[in-house]
């Protein structure tokens, strides 16, 4: 196991270099100058331009930036946003609540419906159930995330049409509670204002539904997939032949088997998710981590941009490593070599 | 009454090219601790037979039998919930591959304890015993230790032992054994038929061994039943059908055994056995007959007689007023495949 651990760590480290790499170049190959940005129309004279620059170190060699930006890296320093005046990790750290809880509403909501209707898809195979269900999953698939939300933006939020669902935001401007955790619902949960988690979960409905869309349509394809191979697997007939009953049969026996790639699928997207859901997020004005990635893009908000990169990354990767632990635990032949 | 009694068992399948009759009027009578042999080349619907029994086909099977009791029980009848309450207890099934024929995500003490519970119940520190009582059984060394063991961690050998140990779990009166030792090396294979001998001798259960080892046959079965293509061609007991084969197509196989042989080169039966498109009309089996007739082209055999032949054998020569065979008549073509 011990082994096991070190061999995966030891892989995320070139890995890790070469997203600081990639992180601090991309933006810095951007056109626009972050100093004119920040002026604005009023424009800003060629000294004042040039002491900015120095203030900020863009005056020195590209690689001694690189360097420094490591070297900060190392020692838990992002550098501070050049917009907002904060530390890059701290503005992080306030927004990734809400890309968390969005992200796990949505991971969760994709699994359960996607889980169950790929398993019973493929034990139906071929049946009418089957069919509509990767019909669905295939349109959910190719569904384009901006262009869904509008559409269940103007079905369900709309006062003409639905208007059950408010149109964005974390929560309604009539409630003022206070941010303890970050994560709204727990926030409006253990407050005193009356009707503040009612207002919570009703934001919280539509980017759910839009951003669980495409993992819930590749959990059930995969799980479909995965469930038709088992299915067919020897063990599964000695399970039938041992007179036990279906749900265990197939809940059991074929679905332990079948979720170490199925594991693997939601890790992925979870990891996904969590890197920002950068349309969702922007269509719902939800502040978070994807959101603020794109607010500080259009600024040239070099430090905010290569230390949200960096940190959105290590994420993925943290939850990609949790990702292979879990495969292990789940998969025993990975574990208790022979 | 016959613990197991099945009569004119079919099984037919859909496929893309039409109805293929995998199983074709099998009828099959085993009495309490009796051992039969199913004998047959691969596809001639052996395996297929005893799922059908054991319910285990997809559902695009469709069995029909005129009857197919097991214990007084007409299991076709009965709901599919009663079925698994026979199945796994009464009846039980063993495989060919021991190694993916266990779940590879649990120990094999989890799975031997799953059954138990499933049928007969008890607490947890019930079923471990029972389990290491089992695996002691089947000869596995140290079973305390094995019942952590996940299947990967043994070998092929100790994985069909589980096997047994699973399937014999809950005393079942019935034991069907699909070609157990196919999968495994020759010193293991006589250590598991001896294995099922004992057992089947201690526990007074019926054993049915599906198998195309002629030897295995001669060692271990009362009674033989011959399959080719599907159908039942020849049923005797041991000594009858090594001494008297009465169908050309036993007569063959027993024939083409290396402790028969007399010729320098092993004697074979040429072609193979038809599979859905290559169906001849009449006998199945008379494109590899070297006795068949122009009847036997034309007309198939009638089911109901013991042998299902036009020219049952006496003393490898054809009865029945056989037109007589010249040499030229041979068979030894083999297109059929």
């Amino acid at each position: 196991m011990l082994r096991f651990i070190l061999t995966k760590l030891g892989v995320l480290i070139p890995t890790f270099l070469g997203v600081t790499l990639i992180a601090f170049s991309f933006i810095r190959m951007l056109p626009g100058d972050p100093i004119e940005l920040l002026a604005g129309e009023r424009g800003v004279s060629a000294e004042r331009h040039a002491k900015l620059m120095a203030d900020l170190g863009f005056d020195r060699p590209i690689w001694e930036q690189y360097f420094s930006f490591l070297w900060g890296i190392l020692h838990g320093d992002l550098g501070v946003s050049f917009t907002s005046r904060q530390p890059v990790l701290e503005e992080f750290l306030t927004r990734f609540p809400a890309t968390v809880e969005l992200a796990g509403c949505a991971i969760i909501f994709a699994a359960l419906i996607g889980l169950p209707a790929g398993i019973i898809a493929a034990v139906k195979r071929g049946s009418a159930f089957d069919h509509t269900l990767m019909g669905i999953s295939l349109a959910g698939y190719s569904m384009p995330i901006f262009w869904w939300g509008l559409l269940l933006i103007i079905l369900f939020s709309s006062p003409d049409m639905l208007g059950l669902t408010p149109v964005s935001g974390r929560l309604s401007a009539l409630f003022w509670i206070d941010q303890d955790t970050g994560f709204m619902l727990i926030d409006a949960f253990v407050s005193d204002e009356k009707g503040a988690f009612k207002s919570a979960v009703s934001h919280l409905i539509l980017p759910t539904i839009v951003l669980g869309t495409i993992p819930m349509a590749i959990i059930a394809r995969q799980t479909r997939s995965a469930m038709l191979e088992v299915l067919g697997e020897d063990y599964v007939r000695t399970a039938r032949a041992k007179g036990l009953k279906p749900l265990r049969v197939i809940g059991i026996h074929a679905l332990r088997n079948a979720l170490i790639t199925v594991i693997t699928v939601i890790g992925l997207q979870v990891g996904v998710l969590l890197a920002g859901a950068i349309l969702t997020e922007t269509i719902f004005s939800w502040p978070g981590i994807g959101k603020w990635m794109i607010d500080s893009i259009s600024r040239r908000d070099y430090f905010a941009v290569q230390g949200g990169i960096v940190l959105i990354a290590s994420i993925v990767m943290i939850v990609n490593l949790l990702v292979d632990f879990m495969y292990g635990l789940i998969n025993p032949r990975i574990l208790h070599r022979r | 009454m016959s613990l197991l009694d099945i009569k004119n068992l079919s099984v037919e399948f859909q496929t893309a090219h039409g109805l293929f009759r995998a199983v074709d009027g099998v009828d099959l009578e085993i009495d309490q601790g009796e051992m039969v042999a199913i004998v047959g080349e691969s596809g001639s619907g052996k395996s297929v037979s005893m799922l059908a029994l054991m319910g285990l086909l997809p559902w695009t099977a469709n069995i029909t039998a005129d009857c197919m009791l097991f214990d007084g029980i007409d299991l076709l009848s009965i709901s599919k919930k009663e079925r698994r309450q026979i199945i796994g207890k009464d009846i039980s099934m063993i495989f060919q591959e021991p190694m993916t024929s266990l779940n590879p995500c649990f120990t094999v003490g989890y799975q031997i304890m799953e059954v138990i519970k499933e049928h007969l119940g008890g607490t947890k520190k019930e079923l471990e015993k029972r389990a290491i009582e089992l695996l002691g059984l089947v000869g596995i060394p140290a079973p305390e230790t094995r019942l952590r063991a996940f299947p990967h961690q043994m070998s092929g050998g100790m994985n069909q032992r589980v096997m047994i140990a699973m399937m014999i779990a809950c005393n079942p009166r019935l034991l069907i054994a699909d070609e157990p030792t196919t999968a495994l090396d020759v010193t293991i294979q006589a250590q598991i038929l001896e294995l099922l001998g004992e057992l089947q001798k201690e526990k007074g259960m019926a054993l049915v061994l599906i198998t195309h080892d002629m030897g295995v046959v001669a060692e271990t079965a009362e009674v033989v039943n011959v399959q080719y293509a599907g159908q039942q061609v020849e049923r005797q007991d041991v000594v009858g059908l090594f001494d008297k084969p009465q169908h050309p197509y036993t007569y063959a196989l027993l024939n083409a055994l290396p402790e028969r042989a007399t010729s320098k080169r092993l004697p074979s039966i040429p072609g193979v056995v038809p599979g859905l498109l290559d169906r001849p009309t009449g006998c199945l089996f008379n494109p590899r007959c070297q006795f068949a007739t122009d009847k036997c082209r034309k007309e198939a055999p009638d089911h109901s007689s013991k042998v299902l032949c036009h020219y049952p054998l006496v003393d490898g020569k054809p009865t029945n007023n056989h037109p007589g065979v010249s040499a030229s008549d041979v068979s030894v073509s083999g297109g059929t495949a």
